[in-house]
């Protein structure tokens, strides 16, 4: 490890690892990738994020970051070009505000729809559309090309798992979440988020992401079934 | 600065408002509060400075409101830079963070858990408490505050909970300076400035606030 400076620990799915990717491509910065198998964790990835035991896990000068957002306001902080969030403090905050929105209000809700069955499924579904359409709002009010502005930002990267990974869960659990009828902002964020060079080029593929998110909310479905008639 | 320029809606039982007040006081900042009745009927203004959750606290400066209480805690370390609440080195910062994430993940919600179940479910929930600041007194480690020789962000985040502490050992039946002395002893620490004793609520009126919790939830 002492030859690079920065390393990142992660799981070629992980739409954590992902914002993670796209903030070190849009700043130019170098580093050296390790594909951790989250089914077998390394002794690697278990000292460096010993509290949380999760990907990615960011190695800057030998010391360790983890947790995605916070990964991603380190290296806003540390490498100044291409800012990820605003100069003002109240812009900061409506951008931190949304970002944590966007994770814990619409994909932890996708996920959940995903992961489960019947009833739990179609309440899941209800959460993360209603997610979205305040998601939708805030787009429509802002009028502009990306959540950052004319440029991506924090807010785009974190809800990033939007334009690739949704659909993904929708097809995999036959769920019709995003209605391009009735989310007309982000569907025209979608385009413009997807097609932006350093997005487009840096997406995990889409049969292998069918693949795997088919077998893990099975095995996470079926789980949840059994610890409920135990 | 004008008192009427920073405004904060406020409930006084709530730790996340307390982040807040500490916050301020720390930074010598003059605020109006105005309490929220979250029972009785929130305002028209708390309605519409943070219609996605319509909670406190929310602070508004110059009228433009900022909701999430480690958002703001933020917001005001940005605002007013002196004394600096997160640490200078961008490493320390990002250390700051998760540790101010982890506690907001985590030690309300387990604290919630020992008030609102019996039997097992709650010795579960005083297990995963104690783990919980276990982890937290490894995060201090031998140091006075979690940022080291000054009291500061993750201080902040972390004191106004403890307000909470005296309701889950009562109701739990356990001893937190018992289990966790370190933690503990950080606690007093923190009583002992005047920011933090100025601001937080009296531990027994906090239990009697979660005594009521508990009759409206039907636990006996």
């Amino acid at each position: 490890m002492q030859s690079q400076r920065v390393w990142l620990l992660g799981f070629w799915a992980s739409p954590f690892v992902q914002r993670v990717k796209w903030a070190l491509k849009l700043k130019g910065v170098e580093y050296e990738y390790i594909e951790e198998d989250l089914f077998d964790k390394s002794s690697l990835l278990l000292k460096l994020n010993p509290v949380q035991k999760l990907v990615p896990v960011l190695v800057h000068n030998r010391k360790p970051i983890s947790e995605s957002i916070l990964i991603l306001e380190y290296i806003d902080e540390v490498w100044k070009q291409n800012p990820l969030l605003p100069h003002d403090p109240y812009e900061r905050a409506q951008a931190r505000f949304w970002a944590k929105f966007a994770e814990e209000k619409v994909r932890e809700s996708t996920w959940d729809a995903l992961c489960s069955r019947g009833e739990e499924r179609e309440k899941a579904v209800k959460s993360s559309i209603e997610a979205l359409e305040k998601f939708e709002e805030e787009l429509k009010l802002k009028g502009t090309k990306f959540f950052g502005g004319e440029t991506i930002g924090f807010v785009d990267l974190v809800a990033g798992f939007i334009s690739y990974q949704l659909p993904v869960f929708e097809e995999v659990g036959s769920m019709k979440i995003l209605d391009s009828s009735k989310f007309p902002a982000t569907f025209d964020w979608i385009y413009n988020f997807l097609n932006h060079p350093v997005i487009k080029d840096d997406l995990p593929a889409k049969d292998l992401m069918f693949d795997y998110y088919a077998k893990r909310s099975k095995e996470i479905s079926d789980e949840k079934d059994s610890c409920r008639n135990a | 600065m004008a008192k009427e320029d920073v405004l904060l809606l406020d409930f006084w039982v709530s730790p996340f408002c307390s982040r807040v007040k500490i916050a301020l006081a720390e930074k010598g900042v003059a605020y109006q509060q105005r309490g929220e009745d979250i029972f009785g009927g929130k305002s028209e203004l708390l309605l519409k400075s943070n219609p996605i959750y319509q909670k406190v606290p929310v602070l508004l400066h110059d009228g433009k409101p900022m909701c999430e209480s480690t958002n703001i805690v933020h917001y005001i370390d940005e605002t007013w830079p002196s004394p600096p609440l997160l640490p200078a080195s961008a490493y320390d910062r990002a250390r700051a963070r998760f540790w101010a994430d982890f506690i907001d993940k985590k030690l309300f919600d387990a604290g919630g858990n020992i008030w609102k179940t019996k039997g097992e479910d709650q010795a579960a929930a005083k297990k995963e408490l104690i783990q919980i600041l276990k982890y937290l007194e490894g995060g201090l480690g031998d140091k006075d505050y979690f940022g080291g020789d000054s009291f500061g962000f993750v201080d902040i985040i972390a004191i106004p909970l403890t307000t909470w502490f005296f309701a889950y050992e009562k109701f739990g039946n356990f001893n937190v300076e018992e289990e966790c002395p370190k933690f503990a002893a950080w606690t007093k620490r923190c009583l002992g400035r005047e920011s933090v004793a100025k601001t937080l609520p009296d531990p027994q009126q906090v239990l009697e606030f979660v005594s009521m919790m508990r009759k409206m939830h039907g636990i006996e």
